[in-house]
C-alpha cells in the first residue's frame, strides 16, 4: 500500500475544515454552529502536528496544544454569551438573534 | 510462528514497546476476564461486609455463605425484561452504559502490575488514565438525558458536575506526585506508570513518605478525590436510593443497569490502581532497601502463597462450623471443595516460591517474580476495595451543596497549596 | 532546511489505522453538521474528537493527544452537553434546521475545498516523500523543555505559556460574570 504521508494527513484535515465551515454557514442552531468552530479549530491543529512530524520538532505540537486551551476559553465564553442571549430572548437560531436591527 | 510467540517471554518490556500485539491481545483479554471476576467478587464482599457491618449475616442461602449470590444476581439480571421508557431518545439510550464502560476499561492499557506485565507503557501514561476516566462523565449525562425524565436528569447533573469538580483537586495531587519523580540526577520526571514506580524504587520511598507530610496530604487529598469521582458513598447522593431514586440510572433495568455497575467498579479498580502506583510503591513489596538480605527475599516471597492458605484456612473454619443438618449437606460439601481448592492454589504457588527462589534468569524464577509483582499490586488494590466498603458502611451521606462546597473551597485550595509547597521543598532539596 | 528523510520502521497494521481513524473522523464530522437533534451532533463530535486524537498518536504526539482526551473531549464536550440541556432543544429540533442561503454557503465551501485540493495538487512536489520518526518515549519532556526551559534558563515558549494562563483566567471571569442575573 502507498506509504502514509504529510499529505494523507493535510487531506483529512482539509475535509475536516470544509465540513466545519460549511455547518457554520448554514445552521440555524447556534449550539450546532460553535460544534463546526471546534471542528474548524480541529482540523487546523491536525495540520499542524503533521507539519510538525514532517520538519521533526515540536513547535507545531506546541502550538497546537495552545490552540486546545485557547478553544476552550472561547468555548466556555461564548457557551456563556448563548445562555445569556437566551434568558433574555427564548431562541437559539442564529437568524432570529437580530436585536440591532429594527 | 512459534518464534513469535515465545521471543516475547522473558522480555523485561511490556508488549506494548516490544511490538508484539499477539501478547498484548493475550494481556488485554487476561485483564478483561480479571477484571470481569474482581467485579463479581466486589460484589459479594460488599454484601457482605456491609452485612457483617450491620450485625446481620447477608446473603446465605445461594452458596455457602453467599458465594455463588453473583452468579444467582447476573443470571437475574440477564434475563430481565429489557424496559426502554417511550419518549426516551432511543439511540442514546442505548449508547450511554457503553461510554461509560469504554471509559472504565480503557484505563486497564496502562495500569502496571509490574515492570513488563502492563498492556503498553505509554509516555503519558497518568495523563492518559486521568483523561479517559474523565470521558466516564460523558457516560452519565447522556444516560440521565436519554431517559427523558426528571429524577434521571436532576441525578445526572448532579452527578457530573460533583465528579467534574472532584476531577481538578485529583488532577493537582497527581501533579504534586509526578513533581516527586524529577528527584533524581537527570531532573527530568516522567508521567509514564511504569516510569513512577520506578522513580519510587530509586529514590528508595514510597512517595507517601517522601517530605512529610506533603506526600502523605497528596495522598489523602487524592484518596478523597477518588471516591467523589466513582459517586461511592460518602459521595453517592447521585444514586443513592432514599435521595433520588437511584438518579441517573433509574430508567434502566436488567443488564443495561448491570452495565453501569460494571462500569462503576472497573472505575474503582482503576482509581485504586493509580493510588496504589504513585504514593504506595506499585508492585514493590515492603522494605525492598532496608531487609534486602536473601532470606527476607525468600520469606516476602512466600506471602502469596500464606495469603491463600489462610483463604483456605477461612473456607475450612467455615466447613466445619457449618450446622449439621441434612439441609446444608450440600453446603458443606461446597465449601470443603472451594477450601480445597484454594488449598490447592496455596500449594502451587509455595511450589514456585521455593523453587524459583534464587534470582538466576530462568523460568522458575521469572514466573516467581512475575507472580510477586502481579500479588503485591493486587494486594495494596485490595486493601483500597475494603476501604471502599468501609466508608459506606460508616459515613453518613453528604448533601450535594456541602459537597460542591468541599470539592471547590477545602480540596482545591489545599492540593494547590501542596503542589506549590512540593515543588518549593523539592527546589530547596537539590 | 530540507530535513534529513528518515525511513521509519511502522508496523504492518499502519495504513489500516490511518484509514479507519480518518473515515471516522470524517463521517463523524459530517454528522455533526447534519444531525437535527443536538445531543446526537455532540456524540458526534466526540467521536471525531477521539478519532482526531489518535490520529495525533500516529503522528508521535501523544501529549497532544493526552491534552485533547482531557481538555476537548472530557471538558469542553460536557460542557456542551449541558449548556444544551439547559437551553432545552426540543423545540428547535422541530424547526427548520438550515437557513434560508444555504446554498450559497455550500457552494462557497465547495470554493474553499476546491482552492485547498489545487494547493495540495500543486505543492506536492515540495512535501518529502517520507515522513521522519519522532522519539515517542520522551516527547513529555521535549514538550516540557521547550515549554519551561532547562534549569535557570528560560524555555522558547514561557512567556507563551504564562499569557495562556491568564487567558484562562479572562475566559473564567468572563463565563461567570456573563451568567450572572444581576452583575
Amino acid at each position: 500500500m502507498v506509504p502514509i504521508t504529510t499529505l494523507h494527513y493535510l487531506v483529512v484535515a482539509a475535509a475536516l475544515f470544509v465540513l466545519g465551515t460549511i455547518g457554520v454557514l448554514t445552521r440555524r442552531n447556534v449550539v450546532i454552529v460553535l460544534m463546526s468552530i471546534e471542528l474548524i479549530l480541529n482540523a487546523v491543529n491536525l495540520n499542524l502536528v503533521a507539519f510538525s512530524r514532517m520538519w521533526g520538532n515540536l513547535h507545531g505540537q506546541i502550538f497546537a496544544i495552545f490552540i486546545v486551551v485557547d478553544a476552550a476559553a472561547e468555548a466556555a465564553v461564548g457557551l456563556g454569551i448563548l445562555i445569556a442571549f437566551f434568558r433574555n430572548k427564548e431562541t437559539i437560531n442564529v437568524d432570529e438573534i437580530d436585536l440591532l436591527k429594527w | 510462528m512459534l518464534n513469535y510467540i515465545t521471543s516475547y517471554l522473558g522480555s523485561p518490556v511490556t508488549p506494548g514497546q516490544a511490538g508484539n500485539q499477539l501478547w498484548a491481545l493475550i494481556y488485554v483479554l487476561i485483564i478483561f476476564a480479571g477484571v470481569s471476576v474482581v467485579v463479581m467478587a466486589m460484589n459479594w464482599l460488599e454484601r457482605k461486609a456491609l452485612a457483617h457491618f450491620q450485625i446481620r449475616l447477608g446473603p446465605m442461602r445461594v452458596g455457602p455463605h453467599g458465594l455463588l449470590q453473583p452468579i444467582a444476581d447476573a443470571l437475574k439480571l440477564m434475563l430481565k425484561e429489557d424496559i426502554i421508557p417511550s419518549e426516551a431518545d432511543q439511540f442514546v439510550f442505548w449508547v450511554a452504559p457503553l461510554i461509560g464502560l469504554l471509559a472504565a476499561f480503557t484505563v486497564y492499557t496502562v495500569i502496571p502490575f509490574g515492570p513488563s506485565q502492563a498492556v503498553s507503557d505509554m509516555n503519558i501514561g497518568i495523563l492518559f488514565m486521568l483523561g479517559v476516566s474523565s470521558l466516564g462523565v460523558l457516560g452519565i449525562v447522556t444516560a440521565g438525558w436519554a431517559s427523558n425524565s426528571h429524577y434521571p436528569l436532576i441525578g445526572a447533573l448532579r452527578s457530573s458536575a460533583q465528579m467534574v469538580s472532584y476531577e481538578v483537586a485529583m488532577g493537582l495531587a497527581v501533579v504534586s506526585a509526578i513533581l516527586m519523580t524529577s528527584l533524581n540526577a537527570t531532573g527530568t520526571g516522567t508521567l509514564s506508570m511504569i516510569g513512577i514506580v520506578q522513580a519510587q524504587q530509586q529514590q528508595g520511598i514510597w512517595f507517601l513518605f517522601k517530605f512529610f507530610p506533603l506526600g502523605f496530604i497528596a495522598f489523602i487529598i487524592f484518596a478523597i478525590a477518588m471516591v467523589a469521582e466513582t459517586n461511592r458513598a460518602p459521595f453517592d447522593l447521585a444514586e443513592a436510593e432514599s435521595e433520588l431514586t437511584a438518579g441517573f440510572h433509574t430508567e434502566y433495568s436488567g443488564l443495561r443497569w448491570s452495565l453501569f455497575m460494571l462500569a462503576e467498579y472497573a472505575a474503582m479498580i482503576a482509581v485504586s490502581a493509580i493510588a496504589v502506583t504513585l504514593w504506595l510503591g506499585g508492585w514493590m513489596r515492603p522494605f525492598p532497601n532496608l531487609l534486602n538480605a536473601p532470606v527476607w527475599e525468600f520469606i516476602f516471597s512466600l506471602f502469596p502463597a500464606l495469603t491463600f492458605a489462610a483463604l483456605a484456612g477461612f473456607a475450612l473454619i467455615g466447613t466445619v462450623r457449618m450446622p449439621s443438618h441434612s439441609f446444608f449437606k450440600i453446603q458443606r460439601i461446597g465449601l470443603g471443595v472451594f477450601a480445597l481448592l484454594l488449598a490447592f492454589i496455596a500449594l502451587v504457588l509455595l511450589l514456585i516460591a521455593i523453587v524459583g527462589h534464587n534470582s538466576d534468569n530462568s523460568i522458575a524464577a521469572r514466573t516467581r517474580e512475575g507472580i510477586d509483582y502481579i500479588y503485591w499490586f493486587m494486594l495494596k488494590v485490595s486493601i483500597f476495595m475494603y476501604l471502599f466498603i468501609w466508608y459506606r458502611a460508616t459515613w453518613p451521606r453528604y448533601r450535594f451543596d456541602q459537597l460542591m462546597r468541599v470539592g471547590w473551597k477545602v480540596m482545591l485550595p489545599i492540593s494547590l497549596g501542596v503542589l506549590i509547597v512540593t515543588a518549593i521543598v523539592g527546589v530547596v532539596v537539590k | 532546511m530540507n530535513p534529513a528523510m528518515n525511513v521509519g520502521a511502522a508496523p504492518v497494521a499502519t495504513p489500516w489505522f490511518f484509514y479507519g481513524l480518518a473515515a471516522a473522523a470524517v463521517i463523524s464530522g459530517l454528522l455533526v453538521i447534519t444531525r437535527r437533534n443536538a445531543v446526537h451532533s455532540a456524540l458526534a463530535l466526540i467521536i471525531t474528537l477521539l478519532s482526531v486524537a489518535g490520529l495525533y498518536l500516529m503522528l508521535y504526539a501523544p501529549f497532544v493527544a493526552g491534552v485533547q482526551i482531557i481538555v476537548y473531549a472530557g471538558g469542553i464536550m460536557v460542557l456542551f452537553l449541558f449548556v444544551i440541556m439547559l437551553v432545552s432543544i426540543e423545540r428547535a429540533s422541530k424547526e427548520r434546521q438550515f437557513n434560508r442561503i444555504w446554498p450559497v454557503g455550500l457552494v462557497a465551501s465547495c470554493a474553499l475545498l476546491a482552492l485547498f485540493l489545487s494547493a495540495f495538487a500543486k505543492g506536492k512536489a515540495l512535501l518529502p516523500d517520507r515522513m521522519m520518526q519522532l522519539p515517542e518515549s520522551t516527547n513529555t519532556q521535549q514538550i516540557a523543555a521547550m515549554l519551561y526551559g532547562d534549569a535557570g534558563k528560560m524555555g522558547q515558549y514561557t512567556f507563551t505559556f504564562e499569557i495562556a494562563s491568564l487567558l484562562l483566567l479572562v475566559a473564567i471571569l468572563g463565563a461567570v460574570i456573563m451568567t450572572k442575573k444581576k452583575i
